[in-house]
């Protein structure tokens, strides 16, 4: 491969929950375009992501998606050297769009394809927000479906320490923020509620996996915010949302950065980095970025354009996949269930 | 022109080229419903065979919907990025409409059934009528008509529909097997079942179909990738429920 050299410009797509997302991104890091077209509004309506409504969105919009994506690239698909897309875990019919499309583009063009684990995107994030990051390092990716704590060991080489035994952080953050009448989407309610209430007004559990140290269990949390409530309106006391928000939203960060921290001690990591929808949570970025300061090692964490659901990561994380020359065939199929490392 | 079309709407995934009214090929495959696998491979199998130059292609044919919300997905999205990748028009066809299509010139009502689950099907009723229902027809040429468009319904209610017609029917489709035992017990005038070759989804049919609607219309038959949407005939499940309860709320307030 003596054309190594030149560059490599991938067309990404991204579609695995409720953004239909497309971008054009250059050897990985330099991103040309990041298109986002987001679908909250309609989902707020059913308080969640409504998987049929969300096809249904995803097949109105991908095509203009891409398109915008290479214009605001000023790239034809004549450009592209490889189109990559996330084909799992996710919502399977949302990334059934996704991948039809890539595969349609591909078929129309002869262009490769790679398909994307929507995880290594999100940790690839970091690739793009910091040009001179490079393995090993540990990621905890954070979102409304996933909360993994992963070791990078190397370019597309993950080892998974710690995942979630239940509910994701961002779906515990949701769950709550429903119950204490804070709506849909809950991370960004919490968090901006969060600011006018005290973190440690009420103590909640800070949950433990028995016998897995990196493991994580957010139901239980949730069932004490709610057991929290049912008492406190027997008792007739109100009840004060910012202090139960704060409180709520302070237990799952105590919790994803003891692990953090036990992580960096135990491989003795020198850089720490966040990722997923949740890693915009302002107490969580503070929390890690403290505790990594503590131990001496570098913290990083994407802005949040790159740390909700994108293309662009997908993009990065598909450049290293190419320079492997790791291809996907036209069978590609969508893999709801998705495991970290399998291909 | 050369129309290339995509059938993934039901059990059935298939393929299909047309030239100037000239089926050139025709692929399809009903072995458990892998679109999502089988698709594209089969139109790369198809491409390759024919050394087909895909500039070549004017527009893209689709089974609309209704249909498997999946596999319309699949065809809809695959359809969509390769009408992208080789800016060409989409030429929508109606689901129901194309399994009708596999008939020609038949005196019976044509209706097929497609199973929608939930105890209803995806039907319709269609004839092939001499008038001069063309402009410059001369009248002896049979045209394909739409009598009932494409619905979704009990099959009790095609069948009541049918008999007050009072002309012999022929059903067709993957409803068949799941409403023979209604029909047998509710149908008043003749009818049968197409044989297998004409009795499903067909990539051809699709491609015919549509070659026809240009032959009619010119473009006003095709749309860009960007504005087509499939057409699924129900709501999700969750805008029905929420638009029931809106309604019911509705009526409260009054």
């Amino acid at each position: 491969m003596s054309d190594i050299k030149k560059d490599v410009t991938i067309l990404a797509i991204e579609s695995s929950c409720d953004e239909t997302a497309a971008s054009i991104v250059v050897n990985g890091r330099q991103v040309l375009s990041n298109v986002i077209s987001s679908q909250i509004d309609i989902h707020t309506l059913y308080g969640g992501v409504v998987p049929e409504i969300a096809s249904r969105k995803h097949t109105e919009r991908v095509t203009q998606v891409i398109r915008e994506a290479l214009q605001e690239a000023d790239r034809k698909l004549q450009d592209v050297d490889a189109i990559a897309v996330t084909y799992g875990p996710g919502l399977v019919g949302p990334l059934l769009i996704g991948v039809s499309a890539a595969k349609g583009l591909c078929f129309a063009t002869g262009i490769p394809l790679i398909g994307v684990h929507h995880i290594e995107g999100h940790i690839s994030a970091n690739y793009i927000a910091e040009p001179a990051l490079e393995p090993p390092f540990a990621c905890l990716v954070v979102s409304g479906g996933h909360t993994h704590l992963v070791l990078v060991r190397d370019y597309g080489q993950y080892e998974i320490l710690g995942r979630t035994q239940d509910d994701a952080a961002g779906e515990a953050f949701d769950k709550v923020a429903r119950e204490i009448g804070l709506g849909y989407p809950g991370g960004p309610k919490i968090d901006r509620a969060s600011r006018e209430g005290d973190p440690h007004a009420i103590v909640f559990p800070r949950g433990k996996v028995a016998g897995s140290r990196y493991d994580f269990s957010f139901s239980g949390m949730k069932s004490a915010v709610l057991n929290y409530l049912n008492t406190s309106r027997m008792k007739g006391i109100s009840v004060n949302v910012p202090d139960v928000a704060a409180s709520f939203q302070q237990a799952v960060v105590d919790v994803l950065v003891s692990h953090a921290g036990d992580a960096i001690d135990q491989y003795g990591l020198r850089k720490f980095a966040l990722a997923g929808g949740v890693a915009a949570n302002t107490a969580l970025r503070a929390g890690m970025k403290e505790m990594c300061e503590e131990k001496g090692a570098e913290f990083f964490c994407p802005p949040p354009i790159l740390c909700t659901d994108n293309a662009a990561m997908i993009g990065s994380a598909a450049y290293f996949e190419y320079i492997k020359g790791n291809f996907s065939g036209l069978d590609l199929n969508a893999v709801p269930g998705l495991r970290l490392g399998q291909r | 022109m050369k129309i290339l079309a995509i059938e993934a709407s039901g059990p059935v995934a298939g393929c299909a080229v047309l030239e100037d009214g000239l089926l050139i090929a025709d692929y399809n495959v009903q072995f458990k419903k892998k679109h999502a696998r089988s698709l594209v491979p089969m139109m790369d199998e198809v491409k390759q065979m024919l050394e087909l130059d895909l500039n070549t292609v004017d527009a893209i044919a689709i089974a609309k919907g209704p249909g498997s919300f999946t596999g319309l997905r699949i065809g809809v999205a695959t359809a969509k990025g390769a009408a992208l990748a080789m800016d060409t028009p989409i030429i929508p066809v109606p689901t129901v409409d194309s399994i009708a299509y596999n008939l020609y010139a038949s005196d019976s009502l044509i209706c097929p059934l497609m199973d929608a689950r939930r105890q209803q099907v995806y039907t319709g009723i269609y004839e092939w009528s001499y008038g001069d229902k063309k402009p410059g027809s001369t009248g002896t040429d049979p045209c394909f008509t739409v009598v009932r468009p494409q619905c979704v319904i009990p099959v009790s209610e095609i069948a009541e529909d049918l008999n007050a017609r009072g002309r012999s029917v022929i059903f067709q489709g993957d409803g068949v097997p799941v409403s023979k035992e209604t029909l047998a017990r509710l149908m008043t005038v003749p009818y049968s079942f197409a044989p297998a070759h004409l009795d499903r989804q067909r990539a051809a049919a699709v491609a015919a179909l549509a070659w026809s609607y240009y032959q009619d219309q010119g473009d006003a038959c095709m749309v860009s990738a960007d504005d087509f949407r499939p057409e699924y005939l129900r709501l999700a499940q969750a805008e029905q429920e929420h638009s029931e309860r809106r309604s019911f709320s509705l009526l409260l307030e009054k």
